[in-house]
């Protein structure tokens, strides 16, 4: 007898599972819906609250503009498909994918498409309401572009610590609390005002913060085109990657061998 | 074991049924030794491995937020198979499905539809070897009733080649062509369920005393017909050649014996009775 399974190919692979993970999104509010809230609050607020600070420091755009990348980041920072990845390890679901003939690196892969996707999705929300609070590109839609798709690489190399305790642990607890990892990201860096402005101490953690450069860059699409901010950004990225995805990577190939 | 035989692996809890299921699936890499699978290493070739076999797990795997249709469809493309292909599968299996629930959530179905999704997921791509770790546990007689047609079915009908574990020896007995009973990791024995039984005689008496049942047991091992008498605890296993003749003088050289009989049943031999001579305990339990 023949067996109608065969091999599909990695491409494939990657979108089936990416595939499940966007069907389900819609039905389950919660992976997006405190996020999307939480960073459509803290612009708000954030500008409400230090709307003139401008004023006492050099800050060489408008406030709303600088504030908007932080709500956003505050909104996609620990976003991810972990929780859900958690709940396939403890139903079972995992196995039966393991079961399956794709490949394993797919099985992560896949949920990171899937994220990206997400995030995209929520940064271009929060920017829509920044054009609401008067934000404007100077860059044109290229780079609202630019803008979106940075803020999504962003949020794709973070989630790779949640998935790296969802598979280490198998636990759903620890992943739901993987999103205190964002904070020391979010705060010791440039959220309310410049380096200049800030104690020494703090400027110089803010310095070793890959969040600082992924800020500049992000604000430097509100009055131009600037190829060194956005190379600067890219390496804040890839500097959290370098870290992120070898611990996810790692934790699926230990989970693999340990299933 | 051989091409297109359903394989009856039996065990009580912890004997080493799931692990072994689990090597053999290429979840577990086995610590030392081999096995090949549908023709190809389960450690060197683990790939084609999967794309051969289908599996039920002893929980079953499903996503409660897809509907069945989903699920299937998912697991269908995981297999790489076309959409059509998933229809027309989808069509065969629907007598495991519960059709009129395959738009529901799955979060919303018993535990039996449950069951009968995740058979049918293992099932979905035609696979040449199936395994199913204990497929029947927890379900209600309705519901193990279908699946055993549905095994039965595909091992008829499409030749599949079925590895089942079971604590039900009344599962094992309906459905293997041969048994394997393992025990603290080791087979113990293997064979046709009938072979295995013919072992303990044509037909057995089970006696329970109140007293010493080795004297029990000495008293009717004399006894014409008699083949065997095992003592478990306060009971007495007698294995005899035709029942309905030896009764009578069993129950009489216990009576003469000052034997206090409590029960005394007589009964075909089943696999309990295998499993209780070869490891000295019960395996059947509750629901077989």
């Amino acid at each position: 007898m023949t067996t109608l399974a065969r091999r599909a190919g990695f491409g494939h692979d990657v979108a089936s599972i990416a595939g499940r993970a966007l069907r389900l999104l819609p039905r389950d509010g919660s992976a997006y819906l405190p996020a999307m809230v939480a960073g459509v609050f803290i612009l708000i607020i954030n500008i409400a609250a230090l709307g003139d600070l401008p004023e006492f420091v050099d800050i060489d755009i408008d406030y709303e503009s600088y504030q908007l990348p932080v709500g956003i980041l505050f909104a996609v920072t620990g976003l991810s498909r972990a929780y859900a990845l958690v709940l396939d390890i403890e139903g079972g679901y995992l196995d039966r994918l393991l079961l399956s003939p794709i490949s394993r690196v797919a099985i992560l892969l896949g949920l990171m498409v899937a994220d990206v996707v997400l995030v995209a999705a929520l940064s271009l929300l929060v920017v829509l309401v920044g054009f609401v609070l008067g934000v404007e590109f100077t860059t044109g839609v290229l780079g609202v572009l630019v803008f979106v798709g940075l803020c999504a690489l962003w949020g794709l190399a973070f989630a790779g610590f949640p998935y790296a305790i969802a598979l280490r642990t198998g636990n759903p607890g620890a992943v739901a609390g993987s999103w205190v990892l964002a904070f020391p990201f979010l705060l010791l860096t440039t959220a309310f005002v410049p380096r200049e402005a800030m104690a020494d101490w703090l400027a110089a953690v803010a310095a070793w913060n890959p969040m600082t450069y992924v800020l500049s860059g992000l604000r430097s699409l509100f009055v131009g085109w600037d190829a060194a901010e956005l190379g600067k950004a890219l390496g804040g990225v890839a500097v959290l990657a370098a870290v992120s995805m070898p611990l996810a990577f790692g934790a699926l190939a230990s989970r693999v061998r340990r299933n | 074991m051989a091409a297109g035989e359903i394989y009856g692996f039996l065990g009580p809890n912890g004997a080493g049924k799931s692990t072994c299921v689990r090597m053999l699936c290429t979840l577990l890499a086995p610590t030392s030794g081999s096995a090949t699978v549908a023709g190809h290493n389960v450690l060197s070739d683990p790939g084609q491995v999967r794309l051969r076999i289908g599996v039920a797990l002893q929980d079953a795997a499903l996503d409660p937020k897809l509907t069945g249709r989903e699920l299937l469809a998912v697991q269908a493309r995981l297999y790489g198979m076309s959409k059509r292909q998933a229809a027309i599968r989808l069509g065969e299996l629907a007598g495991l499905v519960d059709m009129t629930a395959i738009d529901r959530r799955i979060e919303t179905y018993s535990g039996g539809m449950r069951r009968r999704l995740d058979l049918a997921a293992a099932l979905i791509h035609d696979p040449e070897v199936v395994f199913m770790d204990e497929p029947t546990t927890g379900l209600d007689p309705d519901s193990r009733v279908r699946v055993w047609d549905e095994l039965r079915r595909l091992n008829r009908d499409a030749g599949v080649t079925v590895f089942l574990t079971t604590q039900y020896l009344e599962e094992a007995d309906e459905l293997a062509d041969r048994v394997g009973i393992i025990c603290r990791g080791e087979l113990v024995a293997e064979g046709a369920p009938t072979d295995l039984k013919r072992r303990i005689g044509t037909d057995v008496i089970i006696v329970a005393v109140d007293g010493d049942a080795h004297a029990a047991a000495e008293a009717v091992r004399p006894v014409a017909g008699v083949e065997s008498v095992e003592v478990h605890g306060d009971e007495l296993t007698v294995a005899v050649q035709d029942g309905s003749r030896s009764v009578s003088p069993v129950a009489v050289a216990l009576d003469t014996n000052g034997a206090t009989v409590t029960d005394l049943r007589l009964r075909s031999p089943s696999l309990d009775d295998v499993y209780l001579e070869l490891t000295g305990a019960r395996l059947a339990v509750e629901g077989s």
